[in-house]
């Protein structure tokens, strides 16, 4: 371990293998979803250079597949580029909730391990460093690197056999019906509880109902209220669960 | 759409999202954010994705039309992700409903 305020510490090769292994199962999702990514993209004009950068740059589908499907309705590029952003907004609270368990690693090893904080390296990871608060940071890191390094490559590599051959994928095959299924796959794991349900049901009705507002803001309107709605609900269940902090009536 | 959009995109959406991962391991590295923010971003993922989500399976030409195909193998992957909390089997549940409903016809 690092004494206070020393920054030297680099991921060790022992947590990078035990990474590695804790990834295999996630890849069961990563793959699919990149094919499906990479099957898109081709289906919506992208050429191989371009889904292939996209996909390795970003490395984060569900921000590439609103960004994809804006672009696709006739969407400026600010509006692609912000949608996708805003669906990547979740990572903030994950750059923030792992960082203190980096402390004292190195900077040179923070500028990679941004690039490849996704949901599945999150969770993992956060699952890992709370079943075991006793392991090094080296070890720490190592763990998020072997994760992020395999998923990143069966992403990468999954993108690139979606755009060789997922245009050779039949109709029946309810391709067209690929993206609404990643983005509730995604996003379904994680309503949880009622301040949850009344923020994503707002939301939704919200982006039904203004889905005719110019590029694509709609979305974003709805989000917002979604967002203030959870907020609301959220205080009240907070409060009826500590009753003590309530005056007697 | 053009080349230039294209290529916009992936420049501004790959330069956006790193830096809002890199902002608190890097930039911001020791700080943490006001509890309000961490609240409000809390909601982000289950606001957002339900606002892409909606219109694609309820929308058709921006009318609301309701393909039973396309809603019931919404609920279908939405019911099986919620009942297993994990991102595969709603997927798979989705696609699965949704092919078999294109064959009997509906």
């Amino acid at each position: 371990m690092s004494a206070p305020g020393q920054i030297s510490v680099s991921p060790s090769r022992r947590g990078l293998i035990a990474g590695c292994w804790a990834a295999l199962p996630v890849l069961l999702a990563v793959a699919p979803f990149g094919l499906i990514f990479g099957t898109l993209a081709t289906e919506a004009g992208f050429d191989l250079a371009q889904t292939m950068a996209f996909t390795s740059l970003v490395v984060a589908g569900a921000s590439q597949l609103a960004a994809l499907q804006l672009m696709s309705d006739g969407a400026p590029a600010l509006v692609a580029i912000i949608a996708g952003a805003v669906v990547n907004l979740r990572m903030a609270m994950y750059s923030a909730a792992i960082a203190v368990h980096w402390q004292g690693l190195r900077m040179a090893w923070r500028i990679p391990a941004a690039f490849f904080l996704h949901d599945q390296a999150f969770a993992l990871s956060l699952n890992r460093y709370r079943a075991h608060p006793d392991e090094s940071v080296a070890d720490r890191a190592g763990f998020y690197f072997g994760i992020g390094v395999t998923t990143v490559t069966v992403w990468i590599g999954a993108s690139w056999l979606g755009a060789e051959i997922g245009t050779r994928i039949p109709a029946g095959w309810g391709l067209d019906f690929a993206a609404p299924a990643c983005f509730i796959g995604v996003a379904a794991p994680m309503i949880r509880g009622t301040a949850n349900v009344i923020a994503a049901l707002t939301a939704a009705t919200l982006a039904v109902v203004l889905a005719g507002l110019p590029g694509g803001s709609g979305l974003i309107v709805a989000a917002a209220a979604g967002i203030a709605a959870g907020m609301i609900a959220g205080r009240r269940t907070a409060r009826r669960a500590a009753p003590a902090m309530e005056p007697a009536e | 759409m053009s080349d230039t959009t294209i290529w916009t995109v992936i420049t501004g959406l790959a330069l956006a999202t790193y830096l809002i991962r890199f902002s608190f391991i890097g930039l911001l590295a020791g700080r943490r954010l006001p509890p309000v923010v961490t609240e409000a971003l809390g909601y982000v993922p289950v606001t957002v994705l339900p606002a892409i989500i909606a219109p694609m399976v309820l929308l058709s030409d921006g009318q609301i039309a309701a393909d039973p195909q396309r809603v019931l193998a919404a609920v279908a992957a939405l019911a099986t992700g919620i009942a297993t909390r994990r991102l595969l089997p709603g997927i798979i549940a989705g696609m699965a409903a949704f092919i078999a409903l294109g064959q009997i016809g509906l």
